[in-house]
């Protein structure tokens, strides 16, 4: 059975080593690959999806007088200082890693892929530290009007970040098993546009949540 | 390489065979080219689009009834058909159909179905998004009118008035369903907007240039970006109404300071760009309709484009004026009173464009014909009253008065509809390879027209006399009853012309047996996917056309002699394509767009019933997303070589190909066990 499994892997590993990209033979309009244009596009739409939530926030940022802490309260600048850092590092990371694909370095972008992975989980686990210290110290997400935009625009940040994980694990995985090969180094840049992109996002929401008072 | 010979060559229709190559190890690749499951796993952007099509007319019988419910309840004063209740679900339910499961996946059927042929590409960019957009438009239209029987609909309004929309004034679960359907609607028009505009600016055909492009796909692209830069933000609203409804947060909630406005601006954001991304495929359709009955080229092409474009762009900068009387402020109301006058400039300027077309034009009254000069007359007449509402001090009189009502049934029924139908009569036999019948069609134009405006003129009056709109009811003595009794009879007039319409159908598609079949090109048409034969071959063009000029087909056909008159220089016979496409490569069909959108209306039921059908609607997904992306989006093995190329696909050839590949499959089989020995 094993050894079946292990033909049947190799059989796939070998098709999508020689699967077309995208659509090789003809070049498109634009000179931009479909992939990467789609990619652009979805994260020009996100950022009217991330418009609306950081202007509820801006609207609810000040609870009303009594109803539970405010952002001056609570927020921790320096511990989101280095989570944000953390963060913004595993960007690099993720260039190395698209760097690594477009050499053939296939062990490289192994190591920059969990790297980047691991970066934006260090990320996470700080959010939800941080979101348990704000709770212990009686910030529900009902308390107010506050508290429930804070928690659902960061919150939503963290989600894409999460999704970005499960991504650029999966590239991981589908490295390890042979299955992405140099030529189809664009799938690592496209998942990079996302990873960027949330970043990017993440810039705008701490200058806008944490540290413009 | 090994592979191939270990699998049979081609698999008997739609069975799925038992080899270990599948990708995730539970579908194997659909090879079905007939039958329901052949719909089911297609990618094909005609199929999607003739499923958003069929899709769509079921929603208007759904929409058209709730309307019927909504007349028949105001015929008289004190009605008693529908209780206060039932009405504001009706209403409620008659608007979100109509606007995002009538009139929004109308024009996606002819996006889907024309912007590819128009361009000249074989398919969209990335067929199987295309696939799962329409199965997340129809999950979550499904989704949303189950409300029905779980409880009740929704009874906000369309456009769901916070904190109207809040638990407390709506307990049941009809905005829930409203929001979450919408949700699942909203990712098949994000999906299909990224992948129609990735198609349009990547995948023209060669000498297409973007100025070269017929005006559908051109209102095609301005309305996909329109959808792109929209959606999300009603998205975004909706997850706030989402929060509060099912989590108790305080977006909504006055008592903790909340700002009821800011659904209202966020709402209108997306809901102004809206109205026009629901206008302009239609505007489009009457600008191919135009010139092909005029016999003239459009007049004015880079105006008629601009025009779109502007109202693109200016769409974006008026959406206060359904504000005007909620305390906006003196400055905001006079902005938003100057921008909306400007945005009545590019549409009338589209309206003289089609005007001058028609000037001095060889006019052919055909069906199409009559409904793009209906849509011509009632959106002037629907875009005049708009712009009375741009006079604020006018539009505190009209608000929330059927004055409204009948101003965007003008843009939206007059304007959008009436494009969509004269549409459906110009490319029917492009789709179905059958004519309408001319003089059913020219009698469903005249019934929907003296219909319409039976319908919907009396509703200014009584606007303007001071009827509420969405009142269940009205007592005698006001002045209400004649225009109201009229009303409601040219309701019913409509659904008679719904009535000729799908009888048309059906007697045409009776008749056309005996008929000769209309050939490529039936209306002697100008652009290119008049080239391809009717019904469109399954690869679309033989060879891919270069394109030299606007309406590059006609120019085909048609030249000018030294005094500039029109002189025939090719048979049409000779210019069209004959559909022997050999060896055309075409992405596959797929089980997994279906299988994912399946699993989002489960985890919206499981966020109002139960959570673990969260998880078992989270685990479809996901199985469904890596399914799909591991699995390649050319099927390696399939329709590559000439003995099974497109020739042998096409419905003639199917059970030709079907015998074949039962002998192909034996062998195959042996092959297979002697591998695995």
């Amino acid at each position: 059975m094993a050894e079946i499994a292990a033909h049947h892997r190799g059989l796939m590993a070998d098709r999508d080593a020689h699967a077309p990209t995208a659509h090789p033979d003809h070049a498109t309009n634009t000179g931009i690959s479909n992939t990467k244009l789609a990619m652009w596009l979805f994260l020009a739409s996100e950022c009217l999806l991330f418009g609306g939530l950081i202007t509820t926030y801006l609207l609810y940022k000040h609870p009303l007088p009594g109803s539970g802490p405010g952002p001056r309260d609570i927020f921790d600048i320096p511990f989101t200082s280095s989570s944000s850092f953390v963060l913004l590092m595993s960007s690099l990371t993720m260039v190395l890693a698209v760097s690594a694909i477009e050499r053939g370095d296939h062990h490289r972008l192994r190591v920059w892929l969990a790297a980047t992975a691991l970066l934006g989980a260090t990320f996470i686990a700080g959010q939800v530290y941080e979101f348990t210290v704000f709770y212990n110290e009686g910030l529900g997400y009902t308390t107010s009007r506050f508290s429930s935009a804070f928690y659902t625009l960061t919150g939503f940040h963290g989600v894409h970040v999460t999704v970005g994980i499960i991504m650029l694990m999966s590239l991981l995985l589908l490295s390890l098993r042979g299955r992405l090969p140099e030529h189809r180094a664009e799938t690592v840049e496209v998942v990079g546009l996302y990873w960027h992109f949330v970043d990017v996002v993440w810039i705008l929401i701490f200058a806008v949540v944490y540290l413009i008072p | 390489m090994a592979i191939t010979e270990t699998r049979p060559l081609a698999l008997p229709s739609g069975e799925p065979a038992q080899v270990d190559l599948h990708p995730v190890g539970v579908f194997e690749r659909p090879k079905a080219k007939r039958g329901w499951r052949s719909w089911v796993t297609t990618v094909d952007h005609k199929k999607i689009g003739i499923m958003y099509g069929a899709a769509a007319l079921f929603f208007l019988l759904v929409a058209g009834s709730e309307a019927l419910l909504i007349r028949a309840q105001l015929w008289s004063p004190r009605g008693t058909l529908l209780s206060a209740d039932a009405y504001n679900q009706v209403f409620t339910m008659h608007g979100t159909t109509g606007v995002f499961l009538v009139v929004m996946p109308l024009g996606a059927a002819f996006a889907n179905y024309l912007m590819p042929l128009q361009i000249g590409a074989r398919d969209v960019a990335f067929p199987r998004i295309n696939a799962f957009s329409f199965w997340c438009f129809l999950f979550g239209g499904i989704f949303l009118n189950t409300s029905w029987f779980l409880g009740g609909g929704a009874d906000g309004g369309w456009f769901m008035y916070a904190p109207n929309n809040g638990v407390l004034f709506s307990p049941t679960h009809g905005i829930d369903f409203w929001n979450l359907g919408l949700m699942i609607t909203g990712i098949a028009s994000l999906t299909g907007a990224i992948n129609l505009i990735v198609t349009v600016l990547n995948m023209r055909a060669p000498g297409m240039t973007l100025m070269k492009m017929p005006v559908f796909t051109w209102m095609t692209l301005v309305t996909q970006f329109l959808l792109l830069f929209a959606i999300p933000v009603l998205t975004s609203a909706q997850f706030l109404l989402m929060f509060d409804r099912l989590f108790d947060a305080n977006f909504f909630n006055v008592a903790q300071g909340a700002n009821p406005l800011l659904w209202q601006h966020l709402f209108w954001i997306f809901g102004h760009p809206e109205v026009y991304l629901m206008i302009l495929p239609s505007f489009g359709l009457v600008s191919e309709m135009l010139p092909v009955f005029s016999r003239k080229p459009i007049f004015g092409y880079p105006f008629i484009v601009f025009s779109g474009v502007a109202i693109g762009f200016m769409g974006w900068g008026v959406w206060a004026h359904h504000m005007f009387v909620s305390g906006i402020g003196p400055i905001s109301v006079t902005t938003f009173s100057l921008t909306t006058m400007f945005i009545a400039v590019p549409t009338g300027v589209k309206i003289l464009n089609w005007t001058a077309t028609m000037w001095g034009g060889k006019i052919r009254f055909t069906p199409p014909m009559l409904f793009s000069i209906g849509l011509i007359l009632m959106f002037t007449i629907g875009g005049l009253s708009g712009v009375s509402h741009s006079i604020a001090p006018a539009d505190t009189q009209q608000t929330d008065t059927y004055y409204i009502v009948a101003h965007f049934h003008y843009v939206l029924f007059g304007g959008a509809f009436f494009g969509f139908m004269g549409g459906l009569y110009f490319y029917w036999p492009k789709v179905f390879g059958y004519l309408l019948d001319d003089r059913l069609g020219k009698a469903n134009f005249w019934v929907l027209l003296v219909g319409f405006n039976l319908t919907f003129a009396p509703m200014h009056v009584l606007g303007l006399q001071g009827m509420s709109r969405r009142i269940y009811t009205y007592d005698a003595g006001y002045g209400f009853e004649i225009w109201n009794k009229i009303a409601t009879i040219g309701a019913f007039t409509i659904a008679t012309s719904v009535v000729i319409f799908l009888v048309n159908i059906f007697r045409s598609y009776k008749r056309s047996k005996d008929l000769p079949p209309p050939g490529a090109d039936p209306w002697d048409a100008r652009t290119i996917e008049w080239m391809v034969p009717s019904p469109t071959p399954e690869w679309n063009f033989d060879p891919l056309p270069t394109i030299e000029r606007v309406d590059d087909f006609w120019y085909r056909k048609y030249g000018e002699d030294e005094n500039g008159n029109l002189v025939r220089i090719a048979e049409t016979e000779d210019v069209i394509q004959h559909g022997d496409g050999k060896g055309v490569h075409l992405p596959s069909p797929s089980y997994w767009p279906i299988v994912t959108a399946f699993g989002l209306p489960i985890i919206a039921y499981g966020l109002l019933y139960t959570w673990w059908l969260c998880l078992i609607g989270g685990l479809i997904v996901m199985v469904g997303l890596y399914g799909w992306a591991m699995e390649p989006p050319d099927d390696p093995d399939a329709a590559h070589g000439d003995e099974h190329g497109p020739d042998d696909e096409t419905l003639e050839g199917a059970e030709l190909a079907t015998a074949e590949s039962a002998s192909t499959g034996e062998s195959a089989e042996e092959q297979e066990v002697q591998t695995v020995g």
